[in-house]
């Protein structure tokens, strides 16, 4: 089956919405309030695109294509209604771009910027909100939600953890935990992944705040450190120094595709803790004294190599880590067969 | 896992039990709750502890602690009674099944019930459910392991996959979930007494061959001491040094007063860590390492995926990798490695581990690849067992129930099992390091039942003291209904109320593992 959008012939198969054959394609259409992991809504109708023959324009994301449709995304009254739209977005609150720890990584403000709305046309009516920053992992800035949704669905879609939802009515319309209640009195676990889908700047990490943001951190892929599962995360760091963590918006990898637990998007600062050993240890009288690398080895190599001498290789053993690499593991093995020569090595696989 | 991650999202039935998996896998149990809530997928949950999963079940067996096998056995007994087995797949794929059949024969729902209190026709729902379902997986992790007859358990787990052909397929297999990043890849890497690298047996001489060609030396052909055996040989003075490396058995081994006798009775202990944790305070030499997001190497994690790690940030004054401190140690005794990155050593463990042997640093870039990946066109291998088993038919194994070591009686009279909570992390180093997870959970506690804190007098809050025959901790009182009467649950997490100091060490006779799931304490509130 085929559609075409903006002149081109696109092949899609059954279920596809317009938006994802347009996506599929190469062809650009914005969306705010939609994500490829959650069902679409076409709430926020910055995603309007023109069909032939159709009454009225057309959210794409919600959209099922359909055999030899043929759509046009960029007509004038396309733009115009997009740019409508985006202006009454930009009323749901106060849009104040100067310390937003998402200027630079937002979709409202991006398409503010590309659609040219210098300011909104109509007035801010509503009034300023307290930050909800008491805990220690998630703020909330409600003066910037523009009630997408998507924390909400993705709380009840993605994690299936059923905290967040809509709460009041007109201008006092927000999202969050029932009956008001602030994440930590909810039964939120903060899992986080409403940060991960906000599109504005309304959700962010609170540990990273003011310490770096858009393109001044550099992202590292990596591991997760804590349990089995192996969730793929990036690193956020700024001068030698972890700012928070994040998934992809979209496009994320297996295992996890994006989701994250508490755990891996807030457990991180243990990395560079205080408590952080720094230098070797060697007890002299009863207590751990410094002491330089060629101490230390030396001063094992020599007890080992007494201990072997005089009691035969199987009274070392060796205990590794579930926590430590493969290469690491692979390494502490071999250096108990190969080179002490005794099969005494295990590690905390059963504990 | 047999299976996948992902895959688990295409099951139609879960047979989820001793995984508290919102907990401790909470993105494992996305895939989970996504396919109970969105595709109608049936969830049966088997524990004894009434856990966030519950919400999502359509049946909760709540078994007696240290039950397992009797209601393993019991599902089967409804499945062949009911004529519920996968006829074709016992023919074609397994063998012993009439000795199965002959030992489940008793296990019927009622006897069952008696053992582990689940209601019979509970039993059999669940039975017809896993076992008429197109694709049904079983999910467990250590509520099902650490108990006396863990490997037992673990074996009926299987029995009941091949019974029903549930295992092979897409949605199905048998799924253990692994507590800790690379547990999967320490065991893969042979940081196992009996093994080397991929499974391969130090007894064996045509396995030990390919390593003592690649290494260089003769290699001992005598298994060695697991953890308990190493500890009771440093504490009977046969064990003389001791080397440890990122771990931590001063809270994580059971009956700690024991293991710190054995500990102070070595002439050497080394500890390589990033934290001074409760073991290097009783260290002879400490060596600081770098830890996650300061070097390089890989992970595998519970679906046997090889991932990246990545040196991010720099590791703090001295601290380095943890294989460039093996390498020096080595090399100071004459070993001569030369090992210049993670990579290099990688690259050594692809040539002598064959299941790895596809994999490079390059392939999994971007995305990680599963074992086996035997070469690099090998596109890894997402389900397991999918035209035969490793030793070609599938055996069942005869398994019969057995109590646990330690039962309550009138002086203990209330039986302890212990684990995870979702904020914090093992022995919890890093975990209570972290702002967040902290004030989440800052102190440790102990889940009573309404009933039992009624009786004792205690309210939520109130200073516990938990004694067993081996020590004594206090804790603070958690009651809500999530242990059942006479159960009590404490995290072990906390090294000021050490829950090691508690358990008792016995041991499952073949995987060495500790059974924390049931031991007997009493309680009192603290003046």
């Amino acid at each position: 089956m085929v559609i075409t959008i903006d002149g081109k012939k696109c092949e899609f198969a059954a279920g596809q919405t317009v938006y994802e054959v347009a996506k599929a394609n190469g062809i650009y259409i914005p969306v705010l309030c939609h994500h490829e992991q959650i069902k679409p809504v076409g709430a926020c109708r910055v995603c309007v695109v023109e069909v032939e023959k159709a009454r009225s324009l057309v959210a794409s994301c919600a959209m099922p294509a359909e055999d030899g449709m043929v759509v046009n995304t960029n007509t004038p009254r396309v733009l115009s209604s997009r740019k409508l739209s985006v202006e009454l977005l930009m009323t749901q609150g106060h849009h104040k771009c100067i310390t937003c720890e998402s200027s630079g990584d937002c979709v409202l403000q991006d398409l503010a910027y590309s659609l040219g709305v210098e300011a909104p046309r109509f007035e801010e009516p509503a009034a300023y909100r307290e930050l909800e920053q008491a805990n220690e992992m998630i703020v909330r800035d409600m003066n910037k939600c523009v009630l997408c949704g998507l924390c909400v669905r993705a709380c009840n879609e993605v994690q299936v953890n059923q905290v967040l939802d809509y709460t009041g009515r007109g201008p006092t319309a927000a999202v969050g935990p029932a009956f008001g209640l602030k994440y930590e009195d909810s039964d939120c676990v903060f899992c986080g992944e409403c940060v991960r889908v906000c599109p504005v700047g309304a959700l962010f990490e609170k540990q990273g705040r003011f310490q770096g943001r858009g393109d001044d951190l550099e992202k590292v892929r990596n591991t997760c450190a804590y349990c089995g599962v192996g969730c793929q995360l990036d690193v956020n760091i700024k001068d030698n120094r972890i700012v928070k963590i994040t998934t992809p918006r979209e496009d994320a990898p297996a295992p996890n595709y994006g989701s994250l637990c508490i755990k891996g998007r807030f457990g991180y600062d243990f990395v560079g803790h205080e408590d952080r050993l720094t230098t070797p240890l060697i007890r002299v009288d009863g207590e751990l004294k410094e002491a330089t690398w060629d101490e230390a080895i030396l001063y094992v190599a020599d007890k080992l190599n007494t201990i072997k001498k005089e009691h035969g290789p199987d009274a070392i053993a060796g205990l590794s880590s579930a926590r430590c690499t493969n290469e690491e593991n692979y390494l502490f093995q071999k250096f108990l067969r190969a080179v002490i020569g005794t099969n005494n090595v295990d590690h905390c696989a059963r504990l | 896992m047999t299976n996948s991650i992902t895959d688990l999202g295409q099951a139609d039935c879960f047979l989820i039990t001793g995984t508290n998996t919102t907990e401790n896998h909470p993105v494992i149990s996305t895939f989970i709750k996504r396919a109970v809530t969105q595709r109608g997928a049936k969830l049966i949950l088997v524990d004894p502890r009434n856990i966030e999963l519950g919400k999502f079940a359509a049946v909760w067996l709540r078994q007696k602690p240290g039950s397992d096998v009797a209601w393993i056995n019991g599902l089967m007994n409804v499945i062949i009674s009911e004529g519920l087995l996968n006829e074709k797949f016992v023919a074609e794929r397994t063998e012993n099944f009439e000795a199965l059949k002959e030992t489940v024969a008793k296990y019927t729902p009622e006897y069952v019930e008696k053992i582990s209190g689940i209601p019979a026709e509970d039993l059999k729902k669940a039975a017809r459910l896993y076992a008429k379902s197109g694709a049904s997986a079983i999910v467990y992790a250590m509520g099902i392991t650490q108990h006396i007859n863990g490997t037992d358990n673990v074996k009926s787990l299987a029995n009941l996959s091949m019974l029903t052909g549930q295992i092979g397929r897409p949605g199905t297999g048998v799924n253990p979930l692994r507590g800790q990043n690379n547990v999967q890849g320490a065991c893969d890497m042979a940081c196992l007494p009996g093994n080397l690298p991929a499974y391969k047996k130090v007894t064996e001489a045509a396995d030990r061959k390919p390593f003592e060609d690649a290494w260089g030396v003769a290699l001992p052909d005598k298994p060695g001491l697991t953890i308990p055996k190493i500890i009771d040989g440093a504490g009977k003075g046969t064990v003389k040094a001791l080397y440890v490396m990122g771990e931590n058995p001063m809270m994580s081994d059971p009956d700690l007063k024991h293991v710190e006798k054995a500990l102070a009775n070595l002439d050497l202990l080394v500890v390589q860590d990033i934290f001074l944790n409760e073991t290097g305070n009783l260290a002879h030499v400490v060596l600081p390492t770098a830890g996650w997001a300061e070097k390089d190497g890989t992970y595998t994690n519970t679906e046997r995926r090889v991932q990246r790690i990545r040196k991010t940030v720099n590791a703090p004054g001295e601290s380095k990798p943890d294989w460039e401190v093996i390498t020096l140690l080595a090399n100071k005794l004459g070993a001569g490695w030369q090992y210049a990155s993670a990579q290099e050593v990688f690259e050594e463990v692809r040539k002598v581990t064959v299941s790895y042997g596809g994999i490079t640093y390059e392939r999994i870039e971007n995305v990680g690849l599963q074992w086996p990946c035997p070469n690099t066109e090998h596109p890894g291998t997402p389900i397991l067992h999918a035209a035969a088993f490793t030793r070609g038919k599938g055996l069942f194994s005869v398994c019969e129930h057995i109590d646990p070591a330690e039962l309550p009686d009138s002086e203990y009279p209330l039986l302890l099992s212990t684990g995870r909570i979702l904020y914090q992390y093992h022995t919890a180093t890093m975990s209570r390091r972290s702002k967040g997870l902290v004030s989440r959970t800052p102190q440790p506690f102990v889940e009573i039942h309404p009933d039992d804190a009624a009786r004792l007098g205690i309210a939520n809050g109130d200073r516990i003291e938990v004694s067993s025959r081996r020590g004594s901790i206090e804790v603070v009182a958690e009651v809500n209904g999530r242990c059942d009467k006479g159960v009590v649950f404490i995290p072990f997490h906390y090294s000021e109320a050490a829950v090691n100091r508690l358990t008792s060490a016995v041991f499952d006779p073949v995987a060495n593992i500790p059974e924390y799931k049931v031991s007997a304490v009493r309680i009192k509130k603290v003046a």
